[in-house]
C-alpha cells in the first residue's frame, strides 16, 4: 500500500504506523540530558526527510515518541535526531549505544517553507531544544548561502552550558557571511557574551523586515513573544514561520492528539505561519 | 580628516532620544560627555551613588549580581542602543547591581543631578524623558518577566517530545 503524505514524498510502502528497523550508528552527548542519534535503515530505508518534518522513534518494550530531524542527510536511510531525556520512552532513547535498533516511522508533517525566502533576508530564531528542528534550515540556508541575502541566527539558551550544537553555531560564525547571536537567561563569570531573552535581539537584527521571512522555533511562549517582536519590527504574517509542539501520537492526523483547532499538527504542521494560525496561540488550554 | 561628532549629534542618532525636539536634545546634551570601557573595567558597582545614566552607543555592558558563594551572576546584557542605568532617578540614588564592560564600550554618560535639576526647571521635558524610562522600564519588566518562566527548563520539554 503506498499512503501520500501531505509533504511531496510518500511515507513508506509498509504503511505508515508500521514501524522500520534502524540501527544507532553513532551517539554523540549534545548537553547533560540531550543525545544526538545517527541512524541508519537496516533493511528497506524511509524516505529522507526535509527540513522541518519529524519521525516517530519508537524504543522497544517502552514506547514511541515524536521526535524532530536535527539534520537531514543526504544519503537515503540516514537520518539524525537530537534527544532531550524527559520520560521514559526519551530516557531509553538517550541510553541507545551503537548497534541498538529502534522502530521508526516517517517523516511526518510539512516542514520549514525554504523557497518562500529566497531573494530576501532571513532570520532564525531558535530558543533551547528548539535549535534542533532549525538547523537543517540553516545548513539549508548555508549550503545555498548565494540564494539569499542577509541571514541572522538568534539562539536562546538557559545558561552557557545548555547552549546546543555549540560546535555548529562556531562554524557559522567563522563563515562571516551569516550573522549569529547568542543569548542566556543568566551566566557566571566568564560568559561574555549576551543575558537576555532571545527576543530581546530581534529589534536590532540587521536585516530587511520587507523582504524578509523568520524560522522560530522554540517553547511556545517564546515563540509567541517572538512573533508579537517580529510583526513589531514589520515582518508580514505571512512570512513568520513557527513549529508547533503537541501530542503526536498516530502523526497521520487520525487520532487527534496533536489537534489545534481546525488543524492536526501532525499533518498540516508541525510548521506554520503566523497568518495561517491566526489567534490559535492566543488561545488557552487549545 | 577626523570627524569628531557632539554629543548632542551622538544623542540624536540615538534611538532612546527619537522624537525628541530639538530644544530638548540641546538642553539633555549639556548635560553629556563621552566614555568608554575596557573589557573588564567596571562602569559602576553595587551600593555607589548612581549619579549617571549611560547612552550605548557601541559595546556592551553585563549586570552582575554576587551570589551567596560570592560567585558573579549576569543577570542581563545591554548594548549598542540601549540605556544603562535608571537608579539615578530615584532616591536614594544608588546602583542595585554591578555593571562591567564585556566588549570595547563607548557611551554617552549624562549626569543625574543635572537632568534632574533641567527636568525640575522644564516640566515637559522631564515629562518627555520620564514617558522614555517608562517605557524602558516596561520592556525590561517583561523581559525580566519572560527570564524568570526559565522556558528553556525540563518542566518545558524542548520541542517535539511531549511525555510524560
Amino acid at each position: 500500500m503506498v499512503i501520500a503524505s501531505s509533504s511531496t514524498e510518500e511515507v513508506t510502502t509498509r504503511g505508515p504506523m508500521v514501524p522500520v528497523p534502524y540501527r544507532v550508528v553513532a551517539q554523540r552527548t549534545e548537553l547533560v540530558d540531550t543525545q544526538t542519534l545517527v541512524i541508519e535503515a537496516v533493511g528497506e530505508a524511509l524516505p529522507h526527510a526535509a527540513p522541518g518534518q519529524f519521525s516517530m522513534l519508537w524504543a522497544f518494550g517502552i514506547g514511541e515518541v515524536p521526535i524532530s530531524h536535527s539534520r537531514v542527510h543526504g544519503a537515503r536511510g540516514a537520518a539524525e535526531h537530537t534527544v532531550r531525556a524527559v520520560g521514559a520512552t526519551t530516557r531509553a532513547l538517550c541510553a541507545l549505544a551503537e548497534g541498538d535498533v529502534i522502530g521508526v516511522r516517517g517523516p511526518f508533517g510539512r516542514g520549514w517553507d525554504l523557497p518562500v525566502a529566497e531573494g530576501g533576508d532571513v532570520v532564525v530564531v531558535a530558543g533551547g531544544l528548539g535549535l534542533a528542528p532549525v538547523r537543517p534550515v540553516v545548513e539549508a540556508i548555508l549550503a545555498r548561502r548565494e540564494r539569499f541575502e542577509r541571514v541572522a541566527v538568534l539562539v536562546g539558551a538557559r545558561s552557557p552550558d545548555d547552549l546546543l550544537f555549540a560546535d555548529d553555531l562556531s562554524a557559522w560564525r567563522a563563515r562571516f557571511d551569516v550573522e549569529v547571536e547568542v543569548t542566556v537567561d543568566h551566566a557566571r563569570a566568564g560568559w561574555h557574551g549576551d543575558v537576555g531573552v532571545v527576543t530581546s535581539m530581534i529589534p536590532r537584527v540587521p536585516i530587511d523586515p520587507r523582504s524578509a521571512t523568520a524560522f522560530v522555533c522554540g517553547p511556545e511562549i517564546m515563540m509567541r513573544f517572538a512573533a508579537a517582536a517580529l510583526v513589531d519590527r514589520g515582518f508580514a504574517r505571512q512570512r513568520i514561520q513557527v513549529s508547533l509542539e503537541r501530542n503526536m501520537v498516530c502523526a497521520v492526523g487520525h487520532c487527534g492528539h496533536c489537534q489545534l483547532g481546525p488543524t492536526f499538527v501532525c499533518r498540516e504542521g508541525p510548521v506554520y505561519t503566523v497568518a495561517a494560525l491566526g489567534s490559535l496561540l492566543d488561545v488557552r488550554s487549545l | 580628516m577626523t570627524v569628531t561628532s557632539s554629543i548632542r549629534d551622538l544623542l540624536a542618532e540615538h534611538p532612546f532620544f527619537a522624537g525628541l525636539p530639538d530644544a530638548d536634545l540641546d538642553l539633555i546634551a549639556g548635560c553629556g560627555r563621552n566614555v568608554h570601557f575596557h573589557p573588564g573595567q567596571l562602569v559602576f558597582a553595587e551600593g555607589e551613588a548612581a549619579d549617571a545614566f549611560f547612552v550605548l552607543r557601541r559595546g556592551r555592558v553585563a549586570l552582575s549580581v554576587h551570589g551567596p558563594q560570592s560567585d558573579e551572576i549576569t543577570i542581563a546584557t545591554v548594548t549598542d542602543g540601549d540605556v544603562l542605568g535608571w537608579s539615578w532617578l530615584f532616591p536614594p540614588y544608588r546602583w542595585h547591581f554591578d555593571a562591567h564592560a564585556t566588549a570595547e564600550t563607548s557611551a554617552v554618560a549624562l549626569d543625574g543631578a543635572c537632568l534632574r535639576d533641567k527636568c525640575d526647571e522644564d516640566a515637559a521635558l522631564g515629562y518627555r524623558l520620564m514617558q522614555r524610562f517608562a517605557r524602558l522600564t516596561q520592556q525590561r519588566l517583561q523581559e525580566t518577566r519572560l527570564q524568570l518562566l526559565d522556558l528553556y527548563g525540563r518542566e518545558h520539554h524542548g520541542h517535539r517530545i511531549v511525555e510524560h
